[in-house]
């Protein structure tokens, strides 16, 4: 990598943060402008609406779910994982991006990365919220959910630890509570900024309380940032060790299509893949709205699509390998799966993932289309979609063609599986409008830092000759 | 001020890092040691300037790490040989490969927690009330100001001859600082 080039065309692009000797300050006043702002723009309250007309469709869902039954979905032997399934590794995907930036890319000391680490991260806390009402709502009684963890119960049974289904349920809640960990650690010297810099006596004592008296001190701050490099390099295995975890709940299985090894990695890139759409779809949107685009700069979204562009390479890798496994392995199950995954009854859905998965993105590799924050926003989207078909096939392509043909069934999501379904998009989309209006979505502290060890070094050049 | 007050130090202010870490330096060399910076962001060389011993957060890491390794093995050997020995497909009751998952998860939940709660608990935080609050502009310590603050506990500690250090540093404003 040409690391000092890379670096200064970042920084060449954030120009007006540079200018002058304000730009310390200026970083602060525009992220903080956004919450402090009188009125939020309009599409805010646009989206803040159409999202909770989805909540309202989320809890009829759940309500109606849990007075019938699992029975209301479109559930059926041999299909007896159905959108609950699909949904759940499609959230925990797209959650996965966020860790990926603000962990993975801090120890390769991409700055690029700065601008929308907290953002992502705050992505990756409501997708795997969204996440986790499914396996808890497919339980069918989900009010005894606490039975999944071991402790001990009246009942003397505990948990069945070979079982993928109770690795899921480790990885899962792991993978939360460090995420919150991260994103907190990460916004407690902003949140200070904010306590300091807000204007009535409320907001400086909310402020104030969740930044429990962070005062700046290079003590502090020696320790925070050993904490902070240890929390990113913790969470780099997690976050591969969860989609890994998720795949073996397939592939752990002797199901034709599942029982495969290729499946950690292959689940892993495609978890890239979709969190990194999904960052792209909220920011592009975000950033014009706020007025952030010197800050989230092109170069940033550049390469954002860069990596979806690599991850979805391999995500393709992973369908090709696919096929031809089920033909190299002579395996009769194997290969009548695949061709049944071609030409069955879901044939459109599968032609359709490979047309958004990997076709359309092939587009990426044109600087012009990754420029354009248009088309870059309608890939995105499209990968989602891809995404989410992928799973659906996983699943569905599967368990509707058992071994025996007298068992097979074909499956289709009632109203009650669309209805859960979107309603946790409008319980996402909702929880990304409170963060935005009421956390500063950009680490402040961070840019700053970026932008001093520019200015130093401008300056130390300077004087040299 | 009143001379019976008790005051926390005294404490500069300064517009630049730069300034900042030479301040820094010069109290080191001066023989200060009760001395502390407050910048906006952390500022490289700024630890090292102040004289600030490494901290051993790793290790709590380490340790907190280990220990949900162990507790998370140990949780499911217990529960799989001793609480609840289930016979499935004839494999052993310890049978540890399949326990690599949950007791990698314990040990990442283990060390994370531990570097919260370590750096939290090191760093004194929660703290309601400081006394630095006190100085005056301090709320650009979170923004765009740099200060160093020589706290009157330190042994070297005297109200004139520090200030008039501090002064010769390059601080734009030297205060003193109630407790």
């Amino acid at each position: 990598m040409s690391d000092s080039k890379d670096k200064d065309s970042i920084l060449g692009q954030a120009g007006p943060l540079l200018d002058s000797g304000q730009t310390i300050q200026s970083v602060g006043d525009k992220v903080t402008s956004v919450i402090f702002r009188k009125k939020q723009p309009i599409p805010w309250f646009v989206v803040l609406g159409i999202a909770s007309m989805l909540l309202g469709s989320l809890t009829l869902s759940v309500v109606w779910l849990l007075m019938k039954g699992t029975g209301v979905w479109g559930l059926n032997i041999p299909n007896a994982w159905g959108f609950a399934i699909v949904n759940f590794v499609w959230w925990i995907g797209i959650g996965h991006a966020g860790t990926l930036i603000s962990a993975i890319l801090f120890l390769f000391k991409q700055q690029w990365r700065t601008s929308i680490n907290r953002f992502a991260e705050a992505m990756t806390l409501f997708a795997v919220a969204c996440a986790g009402m499914f396996p808890l709502l497919h339980l069918g009684r989900p009010w005894v959910f606490y039975w999944l963890f071991p402790y001990p119960s009246t009942m003397g049974v505990w948990p069945q630890f070979r079982s993928p289904l109770v690795w899921d349920v480790f990885a899962v809640s792991t993978y939360l509570t460090v995420s919150v960990i991260f994103w907190y650690t990460g916004l407690i010297p902003d949140l200070a900024t904010m306590r300091d810099r807000a204007k009535n006596k409320v907001g400086k004592i909310v402020a104030g309380i969740f930044a429990m008296g962070w005062r700046g001190s290079a003590r502090h701050w020696h320790r925070y940032e050993v904490a902070y490099l240890l929390l990113a390099g913790l969470s780099t295995p997690l976050v591969v060790s969860v989609h890994s975890v998720v795949s073996l709940d397939f592939a752990v299985s002797i199901m034709p299509g599942w029982h495969t090894t290729i499946f950690p990695p292959y689940f892993v890139a495609g978890a890239i893949y979709s969190g990194f759409a999904m960052v792209l779809t909220l920011m592009i949107p975000v950033r014009s709205i706020y007025g952030l685009k010197s800050i989230v700069t092109m170069r940033t979204i550049d390469n954002m699509a860069k990596i979806m562009l690599a991850t979805g390479l391999m995500v393709f890798y992973g369908y090709l390998n696919e096929i031809f496994f089920a033909w190299y392995s002579g395996n009769k199950y194997e290969s009548f799966m695949m061709l049944n995954r071609m030409t069955g009854p879901y044939a459109l859905q599968y032609w359709m993932l490979i047309l958004c998965n990997g076709i359309i993105p092939q587009l990426l590799w044109f600087r012009k289309v990754r420029q354009n924050v248009i088309s870059l926003f309608i890939i995105s989207i499209i990968v989602n979609i891809g995404m989410w078909l992928e799973r659906y096939i996983i699943v569905v392509t599967s368990l509707h063609r058992d071994f025996i043909p007298s068992s097979w069934d074909n499956y289709a999501g009632t109203i009650w599986d669309w209805g859960l379904y979107i309603g946790t998009i409008g319980f996402f989309l909702f929880a990304m409008m409170l963060f935005i209006r009421w956390v500063p979505m950009i680490p402040i502290f961070e840019i700053r830092e970026i932008i001093h060890a520019k200015t130093k070094k401008t300056l130390g050049t300077e004087k040299k000759p | 001020m009143s001379a019976d007050k008790k005051i926390y130090g005294l404490v500069a202010e300064f517009n630049d890092s730069d300034l900042l870490i030479k301040a820094a330096e010069q109290t080191q060399e001066a023989g200060y040691t009760k001395t502390d910076a407050y910048t906006p962001f952390p500022v490289h060389g700024l630890t090292e300037a102040l004289g600030i011993k490494r901290t051993i957060l790793p290790w709590i890491v380490l340790t907190g790490g280990i220990l949900g390794c162990l507790g998370g093995f140990y949780l499911q050997y217990w529960v799989s040989v001793e609480a609840y020995p289930l016979n499935v497909g004839g494999r052993p009751f310890n049978s540890w490969p399949s326990f690599i998952p949950v007791t990698f998860e314990c040990t990442i939940l283990g060390a994370a927690l531990s570097a919260i709660i370590g750096m939290l608990s090191l760093n004194g935080l929660p703290q309601p009330y400081h006394s630095i609050f006190n100085t005056p502009n301090f709320e650009r310590a979170s923004n765009d100001g740099f200060f160093l603050c020589i706290e009157e506990q330190d042994p070297k500690f005297d109200k004139k001859q520090t200030r008039r250090l501090l002064e010769d540093l390059g601080a734009v404003s030297v205060s003193e600082v109630e407790s």
